[in-house]
């Protein structure tokens, strides 16, 4: 099985424990085989320049050009250039968590709502499957 | 030569400020400095809130909670030809407040207290001698009318909500996968 991500300088991560949980950074630098440096860009991101571990951060596809441990100001321009947030937001992983977040603070009202509608586009479905038969 | 016997005779009480004190100690009045405060309910639970019965014979209907009481119950209504639930009183303890919340202001429940429900004595009476099945509950002519009214006003208002009434009418449970402490009600 090949790799297809990998642990480099300009790679962006998924942040997924601690208090930047849930946010995007990219890996600037290496520390060791279980730490990196990562940064936002703070700005753009709000996680700040910091050592953080590999068990709590997930690789992304997406990777932004950089050099090593690059300013923020190099890196938030790069990071416009490249439009990761943009690609970030129309994948279905980012798609996948937003509905997720959405799904947990649906009151008990919401849920009925959702159970109707489900309801109604499963006879459709299976309405027009009847047809095709 | 005779004495003169001086018969004993009873002490004759005169009370005396100060001079009297009575045999046993009386134990002094307290004052009673506890105040008596109107039953606090959450604050989730407002006229107009969608409650969740838990307990009862309505277990699992989703009703809506007109006013709280003086003893602390809520006022609840189906409203009735909804759910079947009708006036009632119900204890919050028993209930999930949802957050679902509509606008009970020109519903008129100011007629409706604990009085309202108390039990007529026939009826406490009966009770004593079950040897048969319970009796069907017999609801007077009074009960019926305010139950009318007071759902003719609250189903214009579930009227102007979508699917308000569908959802009042169905039942709440808990299915596998849900996880209560973290449904957001």
């Amino acid at each position: 099985m090949v790799f297809k991500r990998y642990v480099e300088v300009g790679r962006v991560v998924l942040v997924n424990y601690g208090p930047d949980a849930g946010k995007l950074a990219t890996i600037i630098d290496i520390v060791d085989q279980n730490k990196c440096l990562i940064d936002g860009p703070a700005n753009l991101t709000g996680v700040n320049r910091q050592v953080i571990s590999y068990g709590r951060i997930v690789l992304t596809d997406l990777t932004v050009k950089v050099c090593r441990n690059a300013r923020q100001k190099t890196l938030s321009a790069a990071w416009a250039e490249a439009d990761i947030q943009a690609k970030w937001e129309s994948s279905s992983w980012a798609k996948k968590l937003v509905a997720k977040q959405k799904r947990a603070t649906l009151s008990d009202f919401d849920r009925f709502k959702v159970m109707v509608a489900k309801k109604q586009r499963s006879a459709i479905i299976a309405k027009k499957m009847k047809e095709l038969k | 030569m005779t004495k003169k016997i001086k018969l004993a005779s009873t002490p004759t009480v005169t009370t005396v400020d100060g001079k009297y004190y009575p045999a046993e100690d009386a134990p002094a009045k307290s004052t009673s400095k506890t105040v008596r405060n109107p039953t606090k309910i959450r604050a989730s639970i407002t006229p107009g809130t969608i409650l969740i019965l838990l307990a009862g014979r309505f277990r699992g209907k989703r009703v809506i909670c007109l006013k709280a009481l003086e003893s602390g119950l809520l006022l609840v209504s189906g409203p009735y030809q909804v759910n079947g639930v009708p006036l009632r009183r119900v204890s919050p303890s028993y209930v999930i407040a949802t957050s679902t919340k509509i606008d009970v202001s020109s519903v008129d429940v100011s007629a409706f207290d604990d009085k309202y429900f108390a039990r007529s004595e026939e009826s406490v009476k009966g009770e004593l001698f079950e040897g048969d099945a319970p009796k069907p509950a017999i609801v007077s002519e009074k009960r019926k009318e305010d139950q009318k009214a007071v759902d003719a006003a609250l189903m214009k208002v579930v009227g102007g909500v979508d699917l308000l009434e569908a959802y009042l009418k169905a039942k709440f449970s808990l299915t596998k996968n849900d996880k209560p402490h973290k449904m957001v009600f």
